[in-house]
């Protein structure tokens, strides 16, 4: 066996890693040794490329893995729970920003590699990066999470993508020269990435970031294109198909298309036409009666939604649920697909609460269990358990898959306020005979609630 | 250097159809840390990132180091946030 045999043996090895790895991430039992086997499959990666007997400048590379692992750490370490999809953006773009690199290094370079292949490797990282720049200011609230549009947006974007297919065939005619073509594609992919995530609107963040996810996957296999290897196209590809399946998810659970979200611009404006608004009957009540509800009840399903993360109230609704349950009451949670802002985002933030696993339910096993259910309670949910997305088909959410809370003999409803969700819909479960609401802060309104169901 | 371009297209084609199985199986629950996880893989860039180090001309020797530095987060950072989050996940008990 020569040298390269060796190399690419290594490489098959860390690629098996790779895929054992998120084999075993398909339970929570399995999935923290899943996540270390991968590492170790990218510790051999990292080991065959280094054993390959190239020149390689030492120094360099001890600053540059030193200076990425200090960085790495700081942001793994400090980052909170709530913002996950941020960080998730931001690793996004690296990964796009190091192909992308990759991509001009090899061209500045003269790598005899194909100029299509760099180019097109360069476009996809730029793209990815940019866009995930974007994404990130927008979840952070550096730029507006409403979906920015203007007339023509979308005409600009297909003519920056039109004139990158011209370019590359300006380059096959030998119109232009090579330097002037792979400058201007850099531009132009970063004016993409900014032009397609900018009209996206915050409801869809968690379709942006899957798919950015997919990208820059992508973009690493443009990367093994680029230098032949095998690894990076396997784990690129891998990483390319996860971020689509998740994009298809996040898709389905708001009942929209992939072109629907990027082109539709939902969210823009917020012209929603208050005067057929139908009269509902709202029936407030105190944590003392939510309490004594509860008190009767047997089976109790919580119903989170992001903004109990963000009132950082998931800690004082496990401690409810606990006090339930040590009542002899059968507690579950109900999570929507899209109940936080990246996918499975909810889970995580219950799971930092000590909420165990296996209470968590989605969709589709908890929807049956509302009709033997006696207090559904819902906590900062809204769109997703409107029964208009069932029956109205005039309703900006018509057809979205959403908990059937109605089915529960009581449903207690917990908001700051009237004003409507996300998709800016008022949600006629409010005027429901068996919905009462609790207005107030969560976590305020939770510790009450606590306290009362102590007592009582 | 002479690149088999079907040979790679194979690789790519078999492995998207790979992970499309494998990451189908992962539920709802896992699917913030398979990102994050998923995330931490795509920073097998670096192994470009050190080949590109190796590159002729200082410019592309310091592209090179900024692709590592980029790469480098991301694979330290994923692998490391992906195994906190999964601490997390406790069975009841």
């Amino acid at each position: 066996m020569n040298q390269t045999d060796i190399q690419n043996l290594l490489y098959l090895i860390s690629a098996i890693g790779f895929i054992v790895g998120i084999k075993r991430l398909s339970h929570p039992r399995t999935a923290r040794s899943g996540n270390f086997l991968a590492s170790l499959g990218m510790l051999v990666a990292i080991i065959a490329t280094l054993t390959s007997g190239a020149d390689f400048d030492w120094k360099l590379i001890g600053l540059g893995v030193g200076i990425g692992s200090i960085l790495g750490v700081m942001i793994a370490v400090r980052v909170q729970m709530t913002q996950m999809p941020q960080m998730v953006a931001i690793f996004n773009g690296l990964g796009g920003a190091a192909s992308a690199f990759v991509a001009s290094a090899a061209y500045i370079s003269g790598s005899d590699s194909s100029y299509i292949i760099m180019c097109m490797s360069l476009f996809i990282g730029t793209l990815t990066f940019s866009g995930s720049f974007i994404a990130f200011g927008k979840l952070q609230g550096f730029i507006s999470g409403r979906a920015i549009t203007f007339t023509g947006q979308q005409a600009m974007n297909a003519l920056i993508f039109g004139s990158i297919i011209a370019l590359l065939i300006a380059h096959n005619l030998s119109l232009l020269p090579n330097d002037t073509i792979f400058y201007t594609i850099t531009v132009l992919a970063l004016m993409l990435g900014i032009g397609l995530t900018i009209p996206i609107g915050g409801a869809d963040m968690p379709v942006v970031i899957s798919l950015l996810n997919s990208y820059s996957g992508i973009a690493a296999a443009a990367t093994g294109f680029l230098l032949d290897n095998n690894a990076l196209i396997i784990s690129g590809s891998l990483v390319g198909a996860s971020g689509l399946i998740l994009t298809n998810i996040m898709c389905k659970g708001m009942n929209r298309s992939l072109a629907n979200v990027i082109f539709g611009a939902v969210g823009a404006v917020s012209s929603i036409d208050n005067s057929d608004q139908k009269e509902m009957n709202i029936k407030s009540y105190s944590t003392t009666e939510a309490a004594m509800i509860l008190d009767a009840a047997e089976k109790i399903i919580i119903v989170p939604g992001y903004g109990l993360a963000v009132a950082q109230a998931q800690h004082v609704a496990r401690e409810v649920a606990d006090t339930l349950e040590a009542q002899g009451k059968k507690v579950l949670y109900a999570i929507h697909p899209v109940a936080g802002r990246m996918p499975g985002h909810m889970n995580v933030l219950l799971a930092e609460a000590n909420v165990p696993y296996d209470l968590l339910k989605d969709l589709d096993e908890i929807n049956p269990e509302f009709e033997d259910c006696d207090v559904a309670l819902i906590l900062g949910a809204n769109d997703v358990v409107n029964p208009a997305a069932r029956h109205d088909k005039s309703s900006p959410i018509y057809g979205m898959p959403i908990l059937n809370v109605d089915k529960s003999r009581t449903v207690i409803i917990n908001k700051r306020s009237m004003n409507p969700g996300f998709a800016g819909v008022q949600n006629e479960l409010f005027g429901y005979d068996n919905s009462i609401m609790v207005f107030g802060d969560a976590k305020d309104m939770l510790n009450d609630l606590l306290k009362e169901i102590k007592e009582l | 250097m002479e690149v088999n371009i079907i040979n790679l297209i194979t690789i790519f084609i078999l492995a998207v159809f790979v992970g499309n199985e494998i990451i189908n199986k992962v539920p709802p629950t896992l699917h913030t840390p398979l990102m994050s996880g998923s995330n931490a893989i795509s920073g097998i860039a670096i192994v470009g990132a050190l080949l590109a180090i190796t590159m002729d001309g200082t410019l592309g020797t310091y592209l090179g180091l900024a692709a590592l530095i980029c790469a480098t987060i991301n694979v330290v950072g994923g692998f490391l946030v992906t195994d906190r989050m999964l601490k997390m996940f406790k069975k009841k008990r």
